[in-house]
């Protein structure tokens, strides 16, 4: 990235040959500093603090502070420290895949990560359509609608849901009082309330890379095909949704990674017996305090999450290339 | 009526009484909200017929070609397509298909898969389709470019697949909305030619939306001159130009010089036009007007001659003085302030190469014309 900004700049000696040598150079360092800036962010913000976790998933539980051992110091020299790093090993990874705990948390989670989106996607995908169609003057309206959530807190609006879904809750007396049913609804603490909880909190997450997607399309496509005797409904599934894939897999995405590893909802919501792995490590960090062991589970959710990122990288790369 | 103009025309249905037509605008009014885009128009147009529907931005044209499309209903009249009352048939089952100004290529599919997308929506079985897009694609000489998609492509080759996949379902009609609108000049004019010769090969009625006079008068068969949702006059292009039928058509077709006057005298068509500050104009195409009628003489620059010496056997000639000269290459226009203020417009062809022209800014100069030269309009 940074030798093709350099290229592009020598390329047209033409337009430099008026400035000072000092000024290009300067022109250059700037040009560079621009892309550093990011990357020395990922540095600390990313990288460093992923080699701790991965660090610490190798070592021993211990009843110390830090609550594992080898803690890695340089007291001893060069000998010393390379002395510690001998103490390393797979023995948490082991251990994960020796518990089957742990597997099915892993299975758990992605199952009803997966579900939650396409559930996300069956709610979000009529909105960003609707808010995509309306008159361009309300739209700003209706984007700040979808974006107001956020500006209460996130674990209040997740209690909110308690207070909703609960036997006695506001769902069920509506639905008692109108006489729909007649005994309580049980949904709270069961998977129903996990999805519901994910749905909601998601959703934004899930319509505006989908109205982005929607917006730009150029209405006139409809038409053309319409016109060359394509029913509405037939139009949508060959034209609008191809258009909208991008937007769909951008969506998907932003909601499929973090509800993998969510712990709040399914921990207010789900109640006790819900397994995910969010869950699971918390217990592991904070109940058994087994610091090795849970950055071991931290190490493989992110391992099974970059393949998704991944495929995300590419839709985005896809989605600018059609743009061009 | 006597022909105008040098062209002489054998398709000409629209001078034959017994003729059918094939698209019929029944007094169509289309409202938007208060607007109104289409005022109680009607028209008619003949099957093979290329008509072109001429008018400002935003003076209806568009609206008429969606209505007939289908993605706007009349908001009263009807639109009859040969013979079939169009009222509430969706565009998808309109035997009519668009070519639109955006193009509208579907930026996810290829060029091959553009043009059999209508041919696949008609169920047609897959030999034919491919042999159908094989003959558009080398009508359009686009063989080469089957597999790429549209963002791969110059904006004329956009346009000549947006072409043939309007052309591909051989409809009854082809609509063009201001198809060479996005084109520079130079292909502009070639395109202009290889529309009509698609026209007249494939045998289609064209209905094309344009904003280009010269566009227009290029490729048409005849031309509806719209202004605020209303057809100011139908007709051939010789007609347009020569013969306008109002003060606008003659405006907005072309450059016009107009002299405001009243019919002084007048007998079989020959009259004399009182202009005012003793300005007296004769013609012979004074049509009805009687005695006394306020007309306006228009009369085109290039009928115009400019002379340093007052022509001897000039019936029309006013004195002047030459008060802008532009020189264009192919001919010079020459801006001639009269005595009385108004400035006349004077075009010459260059038809030798090498001319010492005898007039310069504000010499004195003589206008003449003859006296069939100019219209005489009461509209």
């Amino acid at each position: 990235m940074s030798s093709a900004a350099v290229t592009t700049s020598s390329a047209s000696p033409a337009s430099n040959a008026g400035k000072s040598i000092v000024a290009r150079l300067g022109a250059a360092f700037v040009g560079r500093l621009v892309i550093i800036i990011p990357y020395v962010w990922l540095l600390f913000f990313f990288l460093i603090p992923f080699v701790i976790v991965f660090k610490i998933s190798l070592s021993q539980t211990a009843i110390a502070i830090p609550p594992y051992t080898p803690a890695l110091d340089f007291s001893g020299g060069i000998s010393g420290f390379l002395a510690q790093l001998k103490q390393l090993s797979l023995d948490n990874y082991t251990w994960l895949t020796q518990d089957a705990l742990y597997f099915n948390a892993y299975v758990t989670s992605v199952i009803i990560a997966a579900i939650s989106t396409v559930l996300t996607l069956l709610v979000g995908y009529p909105i960003a359509y609707g808010m995509a169609r309306a008159p361009a003057t309300i739209r700003p309206t209706l984007l700040m609608l979808v974006i107001l959530p956020f500006w209460t807190s996130f674990l209040i609006r997740v209690y909110a849901w308690i207070g909703i879904l609960k036997p006695e809750g506001l769902l069920n007396q509506l639905l008692l009082a109108t006489g729909v049913i007649h005994q309580p609804l049980i949904i709270l603490n069961t998977y129903t309330a996990i999805f519901i909880g994910i749905v909601y909190s998601y959703l934004p997450f899930m319509v505006l890379p989908l109205y982005s997607a929607l917006e730009k399309m150029d209405y006139s496509l409809i038409e053309a095909a319409k016109d060359l005797g394509c029913p509405p409904t037939s139009a949508f599934w060959k034209i609008t949704f191809p258009l909208s894939l991008p937007g769909v897999i951008a969506g998907c995405l932003l909601v499929f990674i973090p509800a993998v590893g969510e712990f709040v909802i399914p921990d207010l919501l789900g109640g006790s017996q819900t397994l995910m792995i969010g869950k699971t490590l918390w217990n592991e960090f904070f109940a058994n305090r087994d610091w090795p062991v849970s950055s071991a589970v931290a190490v493989i959710l992110l391992l099974l999450l970059i393949v998704p990122i991944m495929l995300f990288q590419r839709a985005q790369a896809r989605a600018q290339e059609m743009d061009r | 009526m006597k022909s105008l103009g040098s062209i002489r025309r054998d398709f000409a249905p629209w001078n034959d009484p017994n003729a059918k037509p094939y698209i019929q605008f029944d007094n169509v009014t289309k409202k938007f909200g208060d607007f109104t885009a289409v005022n109680n128009l009607s028209l008619t147009i003949f099957e093979r017929e290329f008509f072109a529907l001429l008018g400002a931005s935003g003076c209806g044209k568009s609206t008429l070609l969606r209505m007939l499309a289908g993605f706007e209903e009349p908001t009263a009249g009807r639109i009859l397509l040969d013979g079939q009352d169009l009222r509430g048939i969706p565009p998808y089952r309109r035997p009519v298909n668009m070519m639109f100004q955006s193009y509208a290529l579907f930026p996810h599919m290829t060029v091959e898969n553009n043009i059999a997308f209508g041919l696949k929506q008609d169920g047609m079985p897959k030999p034919e389709i491919a042999s159908r897009v094989a003959e558009m694609l080398k009508l359009v000489k686009l063989e080469q470019f089957a597999k790429r998609k549209p963002h791969q492509l110059s904006g004329g080759q956009r346009q000549r697949v947006a072409l043939a996949r309007s052309v591909a379902k051989r409809p009854k009609v082809l609509l063009l909305d201001e198809p060479l609108g996005a084109l520079d000049k130079k292909l502009r004019e070639e395109t202009q030619f290889e529309l009509m010769d698609l026209q007249q090969n494939l045998g289609l009625t064209f209905v094309v939306v344009t904003h280009d006079q010269e566009e227009a008068m290029t490729m048409a068969d005849r031309i509806a001159i719209i202004d605020k949702g209303e057809v100011m006059q139908v007709a051939t292009p010789a007609e347009v130009y020569e013969a306008p039928g109002s003060r606008f058509v003659a405006g907005f077709v072309g450059n016009v010089n107009m002299f405001e006057g009243k019919i002084a005298r007048g007998e079989a068509g020959s009259a004399s036009i009182d202009a005012g500050n003793g300005l007296t104009i004769r013609t012979d195409n004074a049509g009805t007007a009687g005695a006394g009628t306020a007309v306006t003489f228009a009369i085109r620059p290039e009928k115009i001659k400019v002379s340093s010496k007052k022509p001897a056997e000039a019936v029309n000639a006013i004195e002047g003085e030459v008060y802008d000269i532009a020189y264009l290459g192919d001919m010079t226009v020459y801006h001639v302030r009269l005595d009385d203020g108004q400035v006349v417009r004077a075009s010459t062809m260059n038809a030798a190469r090498i001319t010492e022209d005898p007039l310069s800014w504000n010499d004195r100069a003589w206008v003449s014309f003859r006296p069939d030269a100019g219209v005489v309009l009461t509209r």
